[in-house]
């Protein structure tokens, strides 16, 4: 007998493997991000295995709810947690991954071949169930048979809520500054360590580059190094090449002098711009922070 | 397609969260694989209903879910202000909870 080759078999044996793909990434992925994305795929896999099952309410569901908004919020608090946190490997108790991982090969060894000898045989077809439309039948059943249910999960979503904000909530731990009192502070500290009291140079954006982790220039040519978010720097994405920064500035001066001279009649061009050509010309400066830590957003 | 192969994906999907949370140490990737054990248990609660022909099955995984997403919300919160005191997402260094 030749085997029906149904658009649910050619749907199975497409979406199975890329779900199974996506929960084994999920589980060896180093990085936590990584592993989000496997398990994005892998429940949108899964939805499709849905809409194959004739659910087509569920595959949608299952689209908006875990890929939308699940795995949003779980995006969301690996960005606060840290995305770059990789796993330690040091074991706190011996043994436990190997004994895991032959727990759970004994234990899928016993599900599978308990699931895969034929506790499910009927394959009836939900046609006559979806005979009215499949989301109208879901509906009959939850707002009929199991509307008090319905109710109970209204009031758990709402203490869900509630739970999460007054657990996210956090109580600030020391007064926030007025106005007065940070222009008395900076005051006071320009009185004592001399600390310029002004706001922060503003990044060179724009002067070269449309990045904020381009320096800004002083007028000499050199970097102003705190123009420069120290977060960046610490991270060491604000590394600029100091020749490709100063070329304009050159270009400027050497212009300036060379028409100084031609109205005085001096000689001073050669000497300015071998003053000003760099040792080394692809000489390149990490910014190093000076001063506070890099927690604290640089003050505008 | 026998529903009886969508049953055995579940089982291997389930298998596979199972190791990820027993062997992982990052707890946002325990939590992920507590999602993943969710997710093919309802795949097998749709492979039900699928085989049975009513659609029950899909009434119990649409509730899972709701149950899913609350599940998910306090667990992340309690992950947040677990970060906020000690600094690490590890399950390992999550040791003092007891007094």
């Amino acid at each position: 007998m030749i085997p029906l080759i149904t658009g649910q078999v050619v749907a199975f044996w497409i979406f199975a493997p890329l779900s199974i793909a996506g929960a084994l990434g999920m589980v060896i992925a180093r990085k936590p991000v990584h592993s989000a994305i496997s398990l994005a795929g892998m429940m949108v896999a899964l939805g499709c295995l849905y809409a194959s099952l004739d659910a087509p309410f569920l595959f949608v569901a299952q689209i908006i709810v875990y890929t939308g908004a699940i795995m949003m919020l779980f995006l969301f608090t690996m960005m606060i947690v840290g995305v770059d946190t990789t796993d330690s490997l040091i074991e706190t108790l011996r043994g436990q991954r190997v004994a895991a991982a032959i727990f759970v090969f004994a234990f899928a060894a016993f599900i599978i071949v308990v699931a895969g000898n034929g506790i499910v045989t009927g394959a009836g077809g939900l046609e006559t169930a979806n005979a009215g439309g499949n989301v109208e039948g879901i509906a009959k059943i939850i707002f009929g048979t199991y509307v008090f249910a319905f109710e109970l999960t209204a009031a758990l979503l709402m203490v869900a809520a509630l739970a999460a904000i007054v657990l996210a909530h956090g109580e600030s731990l020391r007064k926030r500054e007025t106005q007065a009192e940070r222009a008395r502070r900076k005051t006071l500290e320009f009185a004592e360590t001399g600390k310029d009291p002004g706001p922060l140079p503003g990044p060179g954006v724009y002067a070269r580059h449309n990045s904020i982790e381009y320096p800004a220039l002083l007028p000499d040519g050199s970097i102003a190094e705190k123009s420069v978010s120290p977060t960046l720097a610490i991270r060491g994405v604000a590394v600029v090449e100091n020749d490709g920064l100063r070329a304009a500035h050159r270009a400027a001066i050497t212009e300036f002098v060379e028409v100084q001279d031609e109205n005085t009649g001096s000689d001073e061009a050669p000497k300015v711009a071998e003053e000003l050509a760099d040792p080394g010309s692809v000489e390149r400066t990490a910014i190093e922070t000076t001063d506070g830590d890099p927690d604290t957003p640089k003050e505008q | 397609m026998s529903p009886n192969a969508y049953v055995v994906l579940s089982a291997i999907l389930f298998s596979i969260g199972l190791l990820g949370f027993l062997i992982r140490r990052n707890v946002l990737i325990a939590f992920m694989s507590v999602e993943l054990m969710l997710n093919s248990a309802n795949l097998a609660m749709v492979a039900f209903s699928y085989a049975n022909g009513t659609l029950l099955g899909q009434v119990g995984a649409f509730f899972v879910m709701v149950v899913a997403a609350c599940e998910v919300v306090i667990g992340l919160a309690i992950i947040m202000i677990i970060f906020k005191t000690r600094r690490s997402a590890s399950v390992d260094d999550q040791n003092q909870l007891k007094h």
